[in-house]
């Protein structure tokens, strides 16, 4: 595997990115609301200004639940397939580079752009509070709200690159990837509490149905990081304490590295063997 | 330089490409020609690793399949469609796959240059012509100075213009000694650049022949209109039809159906006989 290849290729992704209106879209949007959420953080308690590092990840949990997921599979979900429909996925094929090093370069200019743009928004948001004297309180629970939102972004990449091994439109592998992005961010929560009142699931059963959806595990570690427990969430959340304690960090982070990698080595092993170029 | 041993590709139960063995030598320029779905393309996608297949090809000693990168770093590719990146300029393209392949990056420009798009290097390529763009694809085919050339198709999206300024500059990369091996069912293509012609069907070559045999060997024939005056059509007919050609009237002429090669031969049986031809178009 050559790494010059792969960087010549992840610089090319990063550049597209670049010149992509929706990515620059959800940046823009993605930075503003940031902006926007740790204003108005205060505003339930009828506090006008920007609030501290800890409240502000708390609001801004349900920012990155939705905008994230929508920008990385988006992203995703065009890279082979926008190729295959252009052509030049043949034509890039046919050089002296190696399927594995087309898809590896591919991924990680994309998930450089997403991290560049995810640190825009929140370095910005995190610099106003800092220069608006939120400082005084500890930024630690914001930065890992940074890291969750990353691996949160990475699950959701990986899930658009599967779409789209598995598409030769990029319009049809979009249309997928709004489609399961609206299964994760609504029939998830929905579905679940609907599946928990059918089906009167136990406590257990929930709790591992809520493990398969990447974004009900963010969130479930974004709240573990800022609130120390999960209480919050009700007797699943306090089942999960009980039962995990201390490890339960581990089994989300170990959720998440599997969304992470068991989607692009699917899409990976599609690739490899994808002969309707 | 190129061995195909018993390549057989299929897509489900149709067989693109049955049982195919060749072999090109170093400097050698072989067409493959054929009809759409003879296997041509299926044959270069092969060879260039982008289909799977059962068998063996082998590029520079490389084999195509289990070395792919080495056989392909062996390899200028010239595709039927031109497939870039419409919203990079001509030569942030041609510097991206000089990067892929790990050629000069200072040679990007001479040959931007040779193939005629010295001017044209900051436009974006979206906005090049077809002809420009194949031009492109030449260019992009020569860097790194690879010996072997696989073209498919080359001028054949191309309008009249652009196709014989681009076989001129193929006849030239021809005269440099590469290795060509290209996909064609053109015969001005296949008498420039050919030397020799490798003629498929369903997937099997047919047979070999010299590029100018090929209309012989195909069966081709012309049909060659011939106008005169009123009062010499029924003489000349006779003459023609005497001289083993079949001839017909058509109003104000003659139509007289003759083999490739041997068009000249009516008019110059007629003059013989004293009769002046006038006029003539081919079909």
């Amino acid at each position: 595997m050559s790494f010059v290849t792969i960087w010549t290729l992840a610089q090319k992704e990063m550049r597209d990115a670049l010149r992509n209106r929706w990515f620059l879209l959800y940046t823009v949007a993605f930075v503003g609301l940031s902006l926007a959420f740790s204003y108005m953080a205060l505003a339930g308690a009828g506090i006008a200004g920007f609030a501290g590092f800890g409240r502000t990840a708390a609001s801004l949990i349900n920012l990155v639940l939705l905008i994230v997921p929508l920008m990385a599979l988006t992203i995703g979900a065009q890279s082979l397939a926008g190729e295959q429909e252009r052509s030049t996925l043949a034509y890039l094929l046919a050089q002296p580079v190696t399927r594995l090093e087309v898809f590896v370069g591919k991924y990680l200019g994309l998930l450089l752009s997403l991290l560049a743009s995810l640190t825009l928004g929140f370095g910005i948001a995190g610099l106003v509070m800092a220069l608006n004297g939120a400082g005084a309180s500890s930024p630690a629970s914001y930065i890992r709200l940074v890291g969750q939102t990353f691996l949160l972004s990475l699950t959701m990449l990986s899930s658009g690159f599967l779409i789209s091994a598995f598409t030769r439109r990029a319009g049809a592998a979009i249309g997928i990837g709004l489609f399961l992005w609206l299964g994760f961010v609504f029939l998830g929560d929905l579905g679940l509490m609907g599946t928990a009142i059918a089906l009167k699931l136990p406590i257990e059963q929930l709790f591992v149905l809520a493990l398969l959806n990447p974004l009900q595990v963010f969130k479930m570690a974004s709240i573990l990081d800022i609130n120390a427990t999960l209480d919050i969430l009700g007797p699943a959340g306090i089942y999960a304490m009980q039962e995990f304690g201390r490890s339960l960090r581990f089994l989300f982070l170990g959720v998440m590295a599997l969304w992470i990698l068991a989607p692009a080595l699917l899409a990976y092993a599609r690739f490899a063997t994808k002969s309707d170029l | 330089m190129i061995t195909f041993s018993d390549v057989t590709k299929k897509f489900g139960s149709y067989t693109a490409v049955d049982s195919l063995s060749l072999q090109v030598a170093e400097g050698e320029a072989v067409a493959l020609w054929g009809p759409n779905g003879a296997g041509k393309t299926t044959a270069i996608k092969c060879l260039l690793g982008l289909l799977a297949y059962a068998g063996r090809i082998t590029v520079n000693g490389y084999d195509a399949h289990k070395q792919g990168r080495q056989a392909r770093a062996a390899i200028g590719y010239v595709p039927q469609q031109q497939s870039f990146y419409d919203d990079m300029t001509t030569l942030e393209t041609a510097l991206f796959f000089a990067k892929l392949k790990r050629a000069p990056s200072s040679q990007v420009r001479a040959l931007l240059a040779q193939v005629g798009l010295g001017d044209q290097q900051h436009k974006v390529v979206g906005a090049l012509s077809g002809g420009m763009k194949q031009r492109l694809a030449l260019a992009l085919a020569l860097q790194g100075d690879p010996p072997v050339l696989v073209m498919d198709e080359p001028t054949s999206s191309l309008d009249a213009a652009a196709r014989e300024q681009l076989l001129q500059l193929l006849a030239q990369v021809r005269g440099g000694g590469k290795t060509i091996i290209f996909s064609s069912h053109r015969m001005e293509e296949v008498e420039t650049l050919a030397g020799r012609v490798l003629v498929m069907e369903q997937g099997q070559v047919r047979f070999t022949c010299d590029p100018h045999e090929l209309p012989t060997r195909l069966g081709w024939r012309a049909q060659v209109k011939l106008r005169m005056a009123p009062l010499a059509l029924d003489a000349a007919l006779d003459v023609l039809q005497a001289g083993g050609f079949a001839a017909r009237r058509n109003g104000v002429g003659v139509i007289v159906e003759v083999a490739h090669g041997d068009k000249a031969r009516p008019i110059h049986m007629l003059s013989q006989a004293d009769i002046q031809v006038t006029d003539f178009e081919m079909e």
